[in-house]
């Protein structure tokens, strides 16, 4: 049975989160094509044919999708896979947003942000942010499911050589229409695929004293990254949110500084390899968790952290 | 115009959950329960239109136990105008809930359906969506701000990289994410007033819903644990360590 991964992209540039998406296909087995819809993604379709394992990529180029509206996009999906035993894509928001009108007009269930591919029909995924893992098996004939990249290694990025197909389906549902976007702008790395994350909280007081962290995220080459509660009281924007609600991360190295670690900022880094927390309450949940602690005043140890890391780095 | 507001009971979102020894499930009896976080603000939503003048109406709708009743009456002191409790002891998967809701859309015919973007048991993120494709609305997920303007609803969403502003005609499903208000603490007299306000309770198979599972759990199971860190004297040590131990930098 084939499987159509569905290409997170932003219409010029293949997100490195399908490369994750199409490893977590591979593991069920069988032919992997990559369905890339979008407006002028010639691009991002010969990107997505180079990614070792993909069968065929099939390219929906059209307007209607250009702003991947979940409506459009959702009666694409559904026309495209209905001839596939499993539909995946990547958990960030767009595949949130299509891809469970995906499951409903197919009338199936959606199995959300697995983890581990057991079996074809078996899969592994997070609930109760992150303090259960649930085993879940589908009966549905197709298995629509969105997946978390941090929890599969991408297949490269180059050495394929699938073939290129253009679709001529255009999906308009006349439902709902773009009006307009804010981008954080950003020369660092994109937080869900950095190897390494410096976060701030509530401790860092204000949004000036980011600064600080972004200093130190630069001699790293980090992304940087925020509480919820950092988030709520304005001092950076909400795309820069780890947790259960925000962004989920597994990074290298996580730094949390001026972090408690509430059970929902866990959720969203507890996966990281090796976790920093550098805080002055050393009752704080976030040292239950730490592979290294710091118990210190953040305005201190994080200069001095820039100094000592400008030696080594 | 009316407002239909799904709300869903849930474990408080404070509580630390503990998994089953014979790994069935989570382990509920006992635990503090409460409105799902995003459910309250989706019900704050729908009383901040009220009091703009922009809804008439707000239906809250529940689906659970008899034990949901709590939580509809929590909506209904909140500011909502009368509850509507499908009843199962059943567990309701999204896909069966969305159908479910699909059924009291068609009965209400409300303007604007509002729901959490997620519950934090399951966390699916599931329903709205597949609600909106089953009664063929458009959707404003992840919703930070809503602006109804005559037949017109303006959603900003919030997405990676930042928001974007989509125009949805209505009727329109609305998910709300956590920036979009601060949801408001009901008052002593609003509890008692919402002890009278009309609630109407029936069945899945009132409204003609199979809520057959299609998933089957397996197993739960307790995270991996992280094995205890150790603490650092001083910035130099804790540089060392990074370079020489762990080797991550």
């Amino acid at each position: 049975m084939s499987i159509l991964v569905i290409a997170e992209h932003d219409n010029s540039s293949l997100k490195q989160a399908t490369l994750n998406v199409v490893a977590a296909a591979k593991a069920v087995g069988g032919d992997v094509d990559v369905l890339v819809a979008g407006e002028n993604v010639g691009a991002v379709a010969e990107a997505a044919a180079k990614a070792e394992g993909v069968n065929k990529v099939l390219v929906a180029d059209n307007a209607a999708y250009g702003h991947f509206l979940g409506e459009n996009l959702a009666e694409l999906v559904a026309e495209v896979g209905k001839d596939y035993g499993h539909i995946f894509t990547s958990a960030g928001t767009t595949g949130k947003d299509f891809m469970p009108r995906v499951a409903a007009l197919l009338d199936v269930a959606q199995i959300s942000d697995i983890m581990a591919v057991e079996s074809e029909d078996t899969f592994v995924r997070p609930i109760y942010a992150g303090n259960a893992i649930a085993t879940v098996k589908s009966s549905d004939k197709i298995k629509v499911i969105t997946v978390r990249p941090t929890a599969f290694d991408p297949v490269a990025a180059e050495g394929g050589s699938a073939s290129v197909e253009n679709l001529d389906i255009v999906k308009d549902a006349g439902l709902s229409s773009f009006v307009s976007e804010e981008k954080a702008k950003s020369d660092r790395p994109d937080l869900a695929s950095a190897g390494v994350v410096v976060s701030g909280g509530r401790g860092m007081q204000n949004g000036e004293n980011f600064k600080m962290l972004e200093q130190v995220a630069d001699v790293l080459g980090a992304a940087v990254g925020a509480s919820r509660a950092a988030v709520d009281a304005g001092f950076v924007p909400n795309d820069m949110q780890v947790g259960q609600t925000g962004k989920i991360v597994a990074p290298q190295l996580y730094i949390a500084v001026g972090i408690s670690g509430a059970i929902q900022h866990l959720a969203g880094m507890g996966d990281s390899k090796v976790i920093v927390a550098i805080n002055k309450d050393e009752e704080a949940p976030i040292f239950q968790v730490a592979d290294y602690g710091l118990v210190a005043d953040l305005f201190e140890a994080i200069p001095q952290l820039e100094e000592e890391l400008k030696k080594v780095v | 115009m009316k407002v239909l507001v799904a709300v869903k009971r849930v474990i408080d979102y404070n509580v630390k959950v503990r998994v089953k020894p014979d790994n069935t499930g989570v382990d509920l009896a006992n635990v503090k329960m409460a409105m799902n976080p995003f459910c309250e603000i989706a019900v704050e939503e729908a009383v901040r239109l009220k009091e703009k003048g922009v809804a008439s109406e707000i239906v809250v709708v529940s689906i659970g136990p008899k034990a949901c009743q709590e939580q509809i009456r929590t909506a209904l002191a909140l500011g909502a105008d009368r509850g509507i409790h499908i009843e199962t002891d059943e567990e309701v998967q999204s896909l069966e809930a969305a159908k479910l809701l699909k059924s009291v859309v068609e009965k209400e015919q409300p303007k604007l359906v509002i729901l959490g973007k997620q519950s934090i048991d399951s966390d699916n993120n599931q329903t709205g969506q597949m609600l909106a494709a089953l009664t063929g609305m458009g959707q404003g997920t992840f919703a930070s701000e809503v602006v109804v303007e005559g037949e017109k609803v303006t959603v900003t969403r919030e997405v990676d990289g930042g928001l974007i502003t989509v125009s949805l005609g209505l009727p329109a499903v609305v998910t709300t994410d956590l920036r979009l208000n601060e949801p408001r603490y009901a008052s002593l007299p609003n509890i008692m007033k919402a002890k009278k306000k009309p609630l109407e309770s029936m069945s899945p198979a009132d409204l003609g819903v199979d809520i057959a599972q299609r998933l089957t759990t397996l197993r739960v199971e307790a995270p991996a644990a992280r094995k205890g860190g150790i603490k650092v004297a001083d910035v130099a040590e804790l540089v060392d360590k990074l370079k020489n131990e762990a080797k991550v930098i």
